[in-house]
């Protein structure tokens, strides 16, 4: 457990000395949700429908892009083979690197996403609902990613293939994140759908730690 | 009796098995595609609602089956890869994925030459439609993931982890486009309330499913064969099998 604290400080000491890297992800989901008016027309009512599914893909193409950093640098510099080679298990390790990326790149996301749903003039109640599925949803978003980006380390063309790979992978996020909010402005409650989400979330952190740790054995080798 | 569980997972013991296997293999599929297209194109009536635009199930059902199918056989022998450290696994899980990415956008393709008559449409943004386009995603991924690392052990295995995880979301994936489709509109179309079918019909798309198997056997078989010649090829086994072959082909003259 000592290893898994010292990771995540060194994984977040690194970003806080590099934190144009964590800003370019998160302006890039500000200018994506920004463009979509200016692409579609400014009808309020028109924006307010589509508002949901714009911040989902928003956070789903941000968070991709911070993937390809996940494990690059190490990779790069050799420190991933001195995580594989720590007698600590590799599984919780590279759970400590996820957890890193979720808070640099997940964790803003949600605080964000308010303020971007406000240009699309949703209400109080469904700008908590947005903030809430983000919170459960960027988590899978990083956990699938993480396979995805272990996967690909030093492989040709390895970002384009890293979203090849993952995207059809994370269908059920959007569909459930994006669904919970389309639910409540129908009226509906969003327990069922929050519900959905916290199991996928559950399952997809139990699980991707192990594939993910085969996945770098498999890079590093 | 004592069974070599692990006898054909020798490279060189299913050369010799698919060498044999897949002629055989591939003219069945080509006798039960004849009979099957033959019992469904000509001797199969005309349907009393679809006219004669129902036809193309006989080839649209069978292909969609194998596209899952496929899907779940690459999940199989990726888990016998991982677990038993067999050579030959990787080679079949490679084998299947092309044939499962036809099939999954023949699916694609003949389901929505059917609906534009049928249904008047193309696409619909039906359950069974997004999932199957979502599973050739998933194909595509996997062979782009395989070819683009050069190194064989480490393609095979990375091919290995991604079908395992994609089966596991398979259904994941089946279910929340099911529920979000429902959510958003009442399904206008569906599949399965069809009227049952005559017994006629049923069985040309059985023949044409068997012929389906059939095929996948012949190409995967051929596939390997080609892989392992590719792999082995400097093992003293190939040398000798080459040198045996000459041998019987200059007798034989």
């Amino acid at each position: 457990m000592r290893v898994f604290w010292s990771l995540l400080r060194r994984d977040l000491l690194l970003a806080m000395r590099r934190r144009t890297e964590v800003l370019t992800g998160l302006f890039f989901m500000v200018i994506v949700a920004s463009l979509f008016p200016l692409a579609i027309g400014p009808e309020m009512d028109f924006l307010r429908r589509m508002a949901p599914g714009i911040l989902w893909i928003g956070a789903l193409l941000s968070s991709l892009l911070s993937l390809t950093r996940l494990f690059e640098a190490d990779y790069l510099d050799g420190s991933l083979e001195q995580l594989v080679l720590l007698p600590s298990n590799l599984a919780l390790n590279v759970t400590a690197k996820m957890a890193a990326h979720w808070l640099l790149s997940g964790l803003p996301l949600v605080v964000l996403a308010p303020l971007l749903g406000l240009q699309f003039d949703l209400g109080v109640d469904l700008l908590l609902s947005l903030m809430l599925t983000l919170l459960i949803g960027t988590p899978i978003l990083t956990a699938l990613g993480a396979i995805g980006a272990a996967l690909t380390l030093g492989v040709r063309g390895g970002s384009v293939l890293l979203s090849l790979l993952v995207l059809p992978l994370m269908v059920p996020v959007l569909v459930f994140g994006a669904g919970a909010l389309e639910a409540q402005m129908g009226g509906l409650g969003i327990e069922a759908h929050v519900s959905i989400l916290l199991a996928m979330m559950l399952g997809s952190l139990a699980l991707s730690p192990f594939a993910c740790a085969m996945a770098i054995k498999l890079s590093v080798e | 009796m004592n069974i070599h569980w692990f006898y054909y997972a020798a490279p060189q013991n299913f050369f010799r098995l698919s060498t044999t296997l897949w002629p055989w293999c591939a003219a069945a599929a080509g006798v039960l595609a004849l009979l099957g297209l033959w019992l469904g194109l000509v001797v199969a009536p005309i349907d009393a609602q679809q006219g004669e635009g129902y036809r193309i199930i006989f080839v649209h059902v069978p292909v969609s089956w194998m596209s899952m199918v496929i899907y779940l056989a690459m999940g199989f022998w990726s888990v016998m890869g991982l677990t038993f450290k067999t050579r030959l696994s990787g080679m079949m899980t490679q084998a299947l994925a092309p044939t499962g990415a036809i099939f999954a956008a023949l699916s694609l393709l003949t389901g929505a030459l059917w609906g534009k008559p049928m249904w008047g449409t193309w696409w619909v943004w039906d359950a069974r439609l997004t999932s199957e386009l979502i599973l050739f995603f998933l194909y595509v991924g996997f062979i782009a993931l395989t070819s683009a690392i050069d190194d064989v052990k480490r393609a095979e295995r990375a091919g290995a982890l991604i079908s395992i995880v994609g089966c596991i979301n398979v259904p994941i994936i089946y279910f929340s486009v099911k529920w979000w489709n429902t959510l958003h509109q009442g399904a206008s179309v569906s599949l399965t309330q069809s009227p049952s079918m005559a017994r006629l019909m049923l069985w040309a798309m059985l023949l044409m499913a068997m012929s389906l198997w059939a095929y996948t056997l012949a190409i995967v078989f051929y596939r390997v064969r080609c892989l392992i010649l590719q792999r082995e090829r400097d093992s003293r086994w190939l040398k000798g099998w080459f040198e045996q072959e000459h041998l019987a082909l200059v007798a034989g003259r």
